[in-house]
């Protein structure tokens, strides 16, 4: 990790996450997270070079279930809070793909 | 042409499993309402969480194996997060570093083996459609196809032309097909595939600098198509000294060409991390011998057995092996065939000429039927030799055209002898009979 | 009318059991309590007298049959608004949920309805569960009983206000960096962090699934043990739940095993803010008195929790919150608070190409050496006690345009959840504070830590210190 931590273009990560941000936004958001960005990259100061990284901390492995089917929700239940729907799908404006 | 094609493969098979890959709707929902295969989990509603389905990964490891693939010590899932309508969470739970399988290869008939990269497991995406609703144009979302296991299985780019893929694409449908994991159909969706396509000069040695992916590849018919049409699109931009852009492009089956797909062009990062809500796997020795022996022997393997235990040729040996209930009908019929004293090879022209409804004639039925409808009466030898006499007799002509060499005056003479007899002979025995005494 | 001001989930249940008083009558009591303070304290977020009424009628049938009936029937209490609850608006305390209506209930709720609890309402908190004041709520900050003009804490604002102000027995809470802790701190309420995975997931809006637990908020020790026997366990809905059998926890409760030997972690106590500081080593006196051993301890790690923490956990928000696209439910994107917008954007980042193995990948590493740090330090002793939170429940707006000193106070809860321990908060003690009226205090409360699953160690600990002290008693005046 570089000492220098890196600038965030909001502009590209707001896209990334789906959010539209405000103007007025961006500029706070870029100094508060550059302010957190700059606080966590302490950890770069760690030397964790045999350190595994812990994944689950349950130490659980191989949970499944059986290949069983059970019922389903209604169509009704599944679009009750919809803001679109029509004839049982969901609605949204036209996706533009040839 | 001064190129050669470089194409690799990624193919998503959708397994025919009773529940979703991680939850407990009904993996069976071609054709049903919109809307009526869902639940909290594959809806993505707030606070559902994954459980994931221990057939799935099973025949997904199935399959790596048929493909000759490894399997990882340890593995997991992780999340690839993207936002599209019918993807429910905003993120798809795939594999990313630690693949179920990996390292594989398959044999094509020309000898050339296509390298398997790797094979993991998946969940589908809702099912989005387009359309016109009081004149305006929307989108259409039905999740039952959300979260429907899938395997995809991704192939290095060692395939040259068309033909290949489509071997390839054959032998994958055949195989999972044979492990029963999957319908394999194509134009339903159980199969799709994903080529990446670009040309290199002839003879050299690295790969390109672009590639191009094409979806909505639907059917085996417009796999050829779709990347004959590729090729000779990117010849003709290489001609003119340009690189072709690297893009996702569609097969439009209206324009018989593929279509730049603009709207997916979108830089993509998929911020791949490890899915927190599923502890990760590990497979033993023993678990993956258990899965070995339960695999059922494959189209190979089955080929290979079919020459040399039954005699075939290897004509006859693929045509019956092409799916595993024909190859399981001749098997059968070749046990019955034993006892009616049919070779193995009678049998198999009966099957390949008579083309039997297998699903609805038992193969034992299949041979009863086959004797009864040859059945030679037993003749009287004394009657028949009498009867050869009298014909030979009557018809020296054709004896003299038979001797000097005219073959249809056998034929002549054998109808005749029949049609005395006035019963049903076996008439290649007949001719043989003919044949000696005419010597 | 019923006087509830002395009850508790213990006393209300032998009233009940006893015939003395019908379910129905104390979940009106209640009812009426919390209709008439939230106004005030703003601790519901939706109030359920219809159903909660149902449900109590229900419990008095089963008792005029002489059913058996188990030790939370009939007891009134809340859930944490980020709960899922069948056909009761479950909102998040985010506007993009103002309407959602699950069709669906979580495991915790599903459970404390099979225990016959009556729901009484949906409380309050930090919108998402992002923040420790519940000023984040899109639907008002809920206030801290014991002074209005201060926050209850968060994220489980609502839950700690609500059950100290006796408007519920019992709230249902989550943890993922001290959501239920610091708030019982801040309100003198007792407060369960469970190990990671004792008590399902399943059906509670995440926010980072890979420290996520769900604990309750009680007013005494034996209440929560109480709510624990009924949530926790195994839930096949979960797949990171424990499949561990969990234990009766009341069971021996007043019991504290021979021997016991607690640590101080010197990182929790060097630089203490003073009152906080008295208040824990008084504590930890009491607890000597009682023959228990303490030593100090180190946890070298514990001073990058936060920056592993603040990690990780956008990391996971920023793709938990990916569902909230408005198509299938709720309102578009652009209904997040600036809050949820700002961990959203944090963890898009951290997560993104190239920077993955700097962030995430690095603080995967150091969550490691903080999960064994606390190993490390259970091989010496049995539990740690230490402070929750670094300052006193503090004045509403006085924190809240600078996000990164508001992270800076989880200082003391956040690495038990990286290390997946359990956790107990017990109210500890009151301290004045100078910039209140004179005769104002403000409770502090400690947290006992023990090894994974050492749950009911935490409670007997917590029960012997209870019992000497009894804050419990001292209510808020309402």
């Amino acid at each position: 990790m570089k000492k220098q931590s890196p600038q965030i273009d909001i502009e590209k990560v707001a896209k990334l996450a789906n959010l539209a941000l405000k103007a007025e936004e961006k500029a706070t958001f870029q100094k508060q997270l550059e302010e957190i960005i700059n606080y966590v990259s302490q950890l770069g100061n760690i030397d964790t070079d045999n350190v595994e990284p812990i994944g689950h901390i349950t130490g659980l492995e191989n949970i499944t279930r059986s290949d069983e089917a059970g019922p389903s929700l209604s169509q009704e239940d599944a679009l009750l809070n919809a803001p679109k729907t029509h004839n049982g799908f969901f609605k949204v404006d036209a996706i533009l793909e040839e | 042409m001064n190129y050669e094609p470089v194409i690799g493969l990624e193919v998503h098979v959708e397994l025919y499993t009773k529940s979703k890959m991680f939850c407990a709707c009904s993996a069976d929902y071609f054709g049903e309402e919109p809307n009526t295969h869902t639940c909290p989990v594959c809806l993505g509603l707030p606070g559902a969480l994954p459980s994931p389905n221990q057939q799935a990964i099973d025949w997904c490891l199935e399959i790596g194996l048929a493909l000759g693939t490894k399997i990882a010590n340890s593995s997991k899932f992780d999340r690839k997060n993207y936002f599209y309508p019918d993807l429910a969470k905003g993120y798809q739970i795939s594999q990313y570093d630690l693949p179920f399988c990996s390292g594989g290869e398959v044999t094509l008939t020309n000898g050339k083996k296509i390298r398997i990269t790797r094979a993991h497991m998946e969940e589908d995406t809702g099912k989005l459609t387009h359309a016109k609703v009081d004149g305006k144009s929307v989108s259409l979302i039905d999740f039952n196809r959300s979260g429907v296991p899938l395997v995809e299985i991704v192939t290095e780019p060692d395939f040259e032309n068309a033909r290949e893929v489509v071997e390839y694409l054959k032998k994958l449908q055949q195989t999972v097909r044979y492990l029963g994991v999957s319908q394999a159909d194509m134009e339903k969706g159980d199969m799709r595939l994903e080529p990446n396509i670009s040309l290199r000069k002839k003879g050299q040695k690295d790969l390109p600098d672009y590639k191009v992916e094409v979806k909505n590849i639907n059917s085996f018919k417009f796999v050829e198509k779709a990347i004959n049409f590729e090729i000779s699109r990117q010849a003709k931009i290489l001609d003119v000294g340009e690189l072709p852009v690297q893009e996702t492009r569609g097969w439009n089956e209206q324009k018989n060409a593929t279509v730049s797909q603009r709207s997916k062009e979108e830089a993509h990062d998929y911020r791949y991390f490890p899915e927190p809500d599923i502890p990760p796997f590990t497979f033993t020795k023993e678990q993956i011998e258990k899965l070995t022996k339960k695999t059922p022997e494959l189209p190979a393997a089955k080929l290979e057995r079919f020459k040399k235990d039954y005699q075939l040729s290897q004509y006859d040996a693929e045509i019956l092996t092409r799916d595993l209930s024909s190859a399981d009908y001749f098997e059968e019929a070749t046990y019955a065939g034993k006892e009616a004293g049919l070779t193995p090879k009678q049998v198999a022209n009966i099957i390949i000429n008579k083309k039997p409804d297998i699903a609805n004639i038992l193969p034992a039925t299949l041979i009863k039927n086959y004797i009864a409808a040859n059945q030679t009466a037993p003749v009287d030898k004394t009657k028949l030799e009498k009867a050869i006499d009298e014909v030979l007799a009557q018809n020296q002509k054709a004896v003299e055209d038979y001797k000097s060499g005219k073959e249809n005056a056998l034929m002549f003479l054998l109808g005749a002898v029949m049609k005395k007899i006035a019963t049903k002979l076996d008439a290649n025995l007949l001719k043989s009979k003919l044949q000696e005494r005419l010597k | 009318m019923l006087d509830i001001s002395d009850l508790t989930i213990e006393k209300a249940q032998k009233l009940i059991a006893s015939k003395q008083i019908k379910a129905l009558e104390l979940t009106d009591a209640y009812f009426k309590r919390a209709v008439k303070l939230n106004p005030i304290i703003n601790s519901f977020i939706t109030i359920t007298g219809d159903a909660a009424r149902d449900q109590a009628k229900k419990i008095d049938d089963l008792i005029a049959n002489k059913q058996p009936i188990s030790p939370l029937a009939g007891i009134p209490i809340g859930i944490k608004d980020i709960f899922s609850t069948k056909g009761i608006k479950t909102t998040a305390a985010s506007k993009v949920l103002e309407d959602y209506i699950p069709p669906y209930d979580a495991t915790v709720v599903t459970k404390l309805k099979d225990a016959n609890a009556v729901i009484l309402g949906k409380t309050n908190l930090d919108a998402w569960a992002h923040g420790a004041s519940g000023e984040n709520s899109d639907f008002g900050a809920a206030k801290n009983p014991y002074d209005l003009e201060r926050v209850p804490g968060g994220s489980s604002s609502g839950s700690a206000s609500a059950t100290a102000a006796n408007q519920v027995l019992a709230a249902t809470s989550t943890d993922t960096g001290g959501s239920t802790r610091q708030p019982a701190s801040f309100c003198n309420v007792v407060g369960l962090k469970p190990t990671y995975g004792r008590v399902s997931r399943y059906g509670t809006v995440a926010m980072a699934s890979s420290l996520d637990t769900m604990g309750h908020i009680t007013k005494t020790i034996y209440d929560n043990a109480l709510m624990l026997n009924t949530t926790a366990g195994y839930d096949p809905m979960d797949a990171t739940s424990s499949t561990k059998k969990s234990e009766d926890y009341t069971k021996d409760i007043e019991k504290v095993p021979k021997g016991l030997k607690l640590g101080l972690p010197k990182e929790y106590i060097d630089g203490l803010d003073d009152k906080i500081k008295n208040v824990i080593t008084s504590a930890a006196k009491k607890l000597e008195k009682l023959g228990v051993k303490i030593v100090e301890v180190s946890l070298p790690y514990t001073k990058y929790g936060v920056a592993t923490y603040y990690i990780i956990q956008p990391a996971e928000v920023s793709s938990n919150l990916a569902r909230y696209d408005g198509i299938r439910y709720g309102n578009k994107r652009d209904a997040f608070g600036p809050e949820a917008k700002r961990r959203i954007i944090l963890g898009t980042f951290t997560l993104s190409a190239g920077y993955y193995d700097a962030y995430y990948l690095k603080a995967m590493k150091v969550r490691r050496l903080i999960r064994d740090d606390f190993i490390n330090a259970f091989k010496e002793v049995d539990a740690l006690i230490c402070p929750v939170s670094p300052t006193l429940p503090f004045k509403l707006g006085e924190k809240a345009s600078d996000p990164l000193s508001m992270y800076l106070a989880d200082i003391y809860t956040v690495n038990i959840n990286l290390a997946g321990v359990p956790a107990l908060t017990v109210p500890a003690g009151f301290v004045d504070d100078p910039s209140t009226s004179s005769g104002q205090v403000l409770p502090v409360g400690m947290q006992i830590i023990g090894p994974d699953f050492s749950e009911k160690l935490l409670y007997q600990i917590g029960y012997a210190y209870e019992q000497e002290t009894k804050w419990y008693e001292t209510k808020p005046k309402l």
